[in-house]
């Protein structure tokens, strides 16, 4: 098929709907490996788009390249559990036994090797996506393996099969995930009982968001379902993006009609009739089964139109995938992202409940958020209400990973204690838990008493354990390094503030820093938190924040005892005069010794 | 729709109308609160953040914060001033702005925010990016190191002009602003002088050609009397220009 070919078919399959951009691209990224400049002017002239837009578009998205990439592209996840792993040696082992260097492509175009943003597999990592399929279990072996596979230009399809298998690693299950429930249950409990009463339902259980913010899920619907508009839409939010956490995966792969019924259930409570799954790019390989999953219900008449025979409930649902980019977690950027756009924070008010996705009013909600939902309708508000606390009901899904001997999915009732979660898991000698990702707390021990739970410590579901042999500065570092990577560069303090902390973490990390560093890094932090344009730069300074305040020693222990440090290294900057003059000798240098 | 509203700035009352944010209605009433992306002919943007005050307790930007009934806001505190300061420094280390060598000294509006929070030093270490000037228009040049991404024209050009001829490629750090044509090159894009697009560039970044000392250094806009007082360069761009 030519280009021509391929882009008519894949345009045409979507009625041309400039909405669906970023989905074109990323049909052309993987057929094609990037997006040629052919490519690029086919699509603008298709859609009426500029092509600036469109690299505009491009040049947003991780995944997304306008430069040819490897036939085998290769990320390595670089989020610190995999780090801990030993993440890092795998890929200097695969990049000397290719001979290539990170992030750019062989000489001869066959591959490149480069790192991406926690890719969601940290139970099982370390991790690594290839042309876009995850690999888990990462050892010696199966780099050598990999390396020998690329070099004899194996087509990833014929590679070994067990490297692709990903376990769901369900440790504990509580009421969501002993659910035994029939597919339509839900649905046929909200025909049963009426819109409103099942509103109600979920109202009075008191089920809050499950994303991390928090907000009421109930009230969430009540406010988009009194917007009047000719359209209303139900998101699911599946850019489970945030470093550490992974339940989604668990949940999109073995509970999806649960997750799909309750979408279905808001819809025919606000009065939806499209509703979308955005999935995160990482989580390609869930999307087939996912597909499936959704002709299955259309076939057993649970989606599509007069749903359980019901005339007048029209629903159905489409899969858009994400491409690399941490901010579409955030509500309004996965909106934008949604239209085909940069993913850019929308200015709020208004929020998507009233002018959300086309502009009309959204409910947009995490995929455990709904499958609750969907419980809730079976079993009522008081079954829901009798686990967890007076302000978090219900269960929470964490997702446990780092130095721990039984990582995975553990679901608990809300008001559980960190140092319960610890013991399940095994962890010893724990020295930190980093709760709700690279944006969440620093927990020392001290506070292991605290309790995972909205009025306590709140989570998406993110904790990492690291034991008293790491150095928590490593993390650090990779979180600030993570937020440079992930801000939108929309607003200043986001877009500048983290490059500069990241510069002064790596001064100190690499042990050049003074004391006023650190107070630069606090109030650099400060601004950031009080002045972003969203919650990507409000929170991205936390780990700097949190660990300046409770583990202010392993800043010490790298610091020069200097007030001031320079920011650059006097003799290194000194190189370009030794070349110059081809000097060499001591007198060339500046003593590290005055 | 009532004007009898009002909230208070600084103290005073400031009378709004529904709809308005605290940015428009303190404008209307000649409250001057610092801005750069921020031109009350184009919708709020809030992306500089200059513009930040402190509302009943919570700090939130005035272009893009509704205005309400009897809210207290701050806009002159130490702490807002100081946030505003570090926010100037920001833009000034990310760029390259070398205020001596450029011919908008003295009618630049980042640099007349700058004096007027009092910016003394760019304080943080530069970035020095390698950026370029794109001369090939035949009477505007780009000056990409003055950039502060407040995309005024990437607005005013699809907004105004209807010809998207400015766009921003990358994320994060890396974000720029680019033209839509063939080369990339300006001077191959449907631009013209007469566009809006030419005329709200707050900093030096879009420059019209040969007219760069027409008006000395001593006699522009900001050299005599401060921002708060003389407004945005925009608002006298028609008049230099002709």
């Amino acid at each position: 098929m030519s280009i021509e070919e391929f882009i008519s078919s894949i345009t045409a399959s979507a009625n041309n709907q400039r909405g669906h951009l970023l989905q074109y691209l990323y049909e052309i990224q993987y057929q094609y490996s990037y997006i040629s400049q052919q490519a690029i002017q086919l699509l603008a002239e298709k859609l009426s788009l500029t092509e600036s837009h469109i690299h505009g578009v491009i040049g947003f998205y991780s995944f997304l390249h306008d430069s040819p990439r490897g036939a085998y592209d290769i990320l390595f996840s670089d989020s610190i559990t995999d780090h801990m792993l030993g993440s890092r040696q795998l890929l200097d082992q695969l990049c000397n036994t290719l001979g290539v260097t990170p992030a750019t492509p062989r000489e001869d175009g066959r591959v490149t090797v480069d790192t991406t943003s926690c890719t969601g597999i940290c139970d099982q990592g370390p991790a690594m996506l290839v042309n876009g399929w995850t690999i888990a279990r990462l050892d010696q072996n199966r780099i050598e393996t990999i390396a020998r596979l690329i070099e004899s230009d194996t087509a990833v399809e014929q590679w070994p099969q067990e490297f692709f298998h990903v376990e769901d690693n369900i440790q504990r299950r509580d009421i969501l995930l002993s659910d035994d429930s029939n597919n339509g249950d839900a649905l046929r409990s909200l025909i049963e009982q009426g819109e409103d009463a099942v509103l109600e339902q979920i109202e009075s259980s008191g089920l809050r968001g499950r994303g991390g913010a928090g907000f009421k899920t109930g009230m969430k619907w009540r406010f988009c379902k009194q917007a009047e508009a000719d359209q209303h839409y139900v998101i699911c939010n599946a850019d489970e993006g945030e470093p550490g956490t992974f339940k989604d995966r668990i949940l999109l792969n073995a509970y999806a009609d649960k997750v799909f019924e309750g979408m279905t259930l808001c819809a025919g409570i606000i009065g939806a009739s499209k509703g979308y799954l955005y999935l995160r790019g990482e989580y390609r390989y869930l999307r087939a089964a996912l597909e499936q999953k959704l002709q299955q219900l259309r076939e057993t008449g649970l989606l599509g139109n007069s749903i359980l025979g019901k005339h007048g409930f029209d629903f159905d649902i489409e899969i858009h995938m994400g491409a690399g980019a941490y901010i579409c977690g955030e509500e309004s950027s996965l909106i934008e992202s949604l239209e085909g756009k940069r993913g850019i924070p929308r200015i709020r008010p208004p929020f998507p409940v009233t002018h959300g996705y086309q502009n009309r009013p959204t409910v947009v909600n995490n995929v455990e958020t709904f499958m609750a939902a969907a419980l809730i309708a079976i079993h009522g508000a008081d079954w829901f209400r009798s686990v967890g606390t007076e302000q978090s009901s219900g269960t929470k899904l964490l997702s446990i990973s780092g130095d721990c001997e039984k990582p995975g999915i553990y679901e608990y009732p809300f008001g559980v204690s960190i140092q319960d979660i610890l013991k399940d898991c095994v962890a010893k000698d724990t020295q930190a838990v980093q709760i709700a990702g690279a944006a969440g707390f620093t927990i020392p021990a001290a506070e292991f008493e605290r309790c995972v739970a909205f009025e306590d410590v709140s989570s998406g579901g993110s904790f990492m354990v690291f034991n008293r042999d790491r150095d928590l500065l490593d993390m650090v570092k990779n979180f600030a390094h993570f937020f440079v990577h992930e801000s939108c560069g929309f607003c200043t303090p986001c877009r500048v503030g983290a490059s500069l902390m990241k510069d002064l973490v790596d001064k100190v990390h690499s042990g050049h820093a003074g004391q006023y560093d650190l107070d630069e890094m606090q109030s650099i932090g400060q601004l950031m938190r009080a002045t972003s344009h969203c919650g990507l730069g409000t929170t991205a300074p936390n780990p700097v924040l949190d660990t300046l305040e409770k583990f202010p020693q392993i800043y010490e222990k790298h610091l020069k005892h200097s007030s001031y440090e320079p920011a650059f290294d006097l003799d290194a900057a000194l190189q370009d005069a030794r070349d110059i003059t081809g000097r060499d000798d001591a007198g060339a240098h500046l003593g590290t010794e005055s | 729709m009532s004007g009898s509203n009002t909230f208070k700035l600084d103290g005073k009352d400031i009378p709004f109308e529904d709809g308005d944010t605290i940015m428009d209605a303190a404008l209307r009433a000649g409250e001057y609160i610092p801005h750069l992306c921020h031109n009350p002919e184009f919708p709020p943007h809030g992306s500089c953040r200059v513009c930040i005050v402190n509302a009943n307790g919570r700090q939130i930007s005035a272009c893009t914060e509704p205005a309400m009934e009897n809210i207290e806001v701050d806009n002159s505190s130490d702490e807002i001033m100081d946030q505003r300061r570090a926010l100037l420094q920001m833009l000034f280390v990310e760029g390259n702005h070398v205020c001596p060598g450029c011919e908008k000294s003295g009618a630049c509006q980042l640099q007349a925010v700058a004096y007027y929070v009092n910016m003394l030093s760019p304080h943080f270490t530069h970035f020095f990016p390698q950026r370029s000037v794109d001369a090939s228009h035949a009477d505007i040049a780009i000056d990409y190191d003055r950039c502060i991404l407040c995309e005024l024209c990437v607005r005013a050009s699809r907004d105004v002009d209807h010809k998207n001829v400015f766009a921003i490629d990358g994320r994060g750090i890396n974000s720029q602003l680019v033209i839509n044509s063939p080369s990339g090159k300006l001077g191959d894009s449907s631009f013209a002088a007469t566009d809006k697009a030419a005329h709200v560039c707050p900093v030096g970044a879009i420059l019209p050609k040969h007219t760069a000392y027409d008006s000395p250094i001593g006699e522009r806009l900001y050299d005599k009397k401060p921002i708060s007082i003389v407004g945005d360069v925009a608002a006298h761009e028609q008049d230099e220009d002709r």
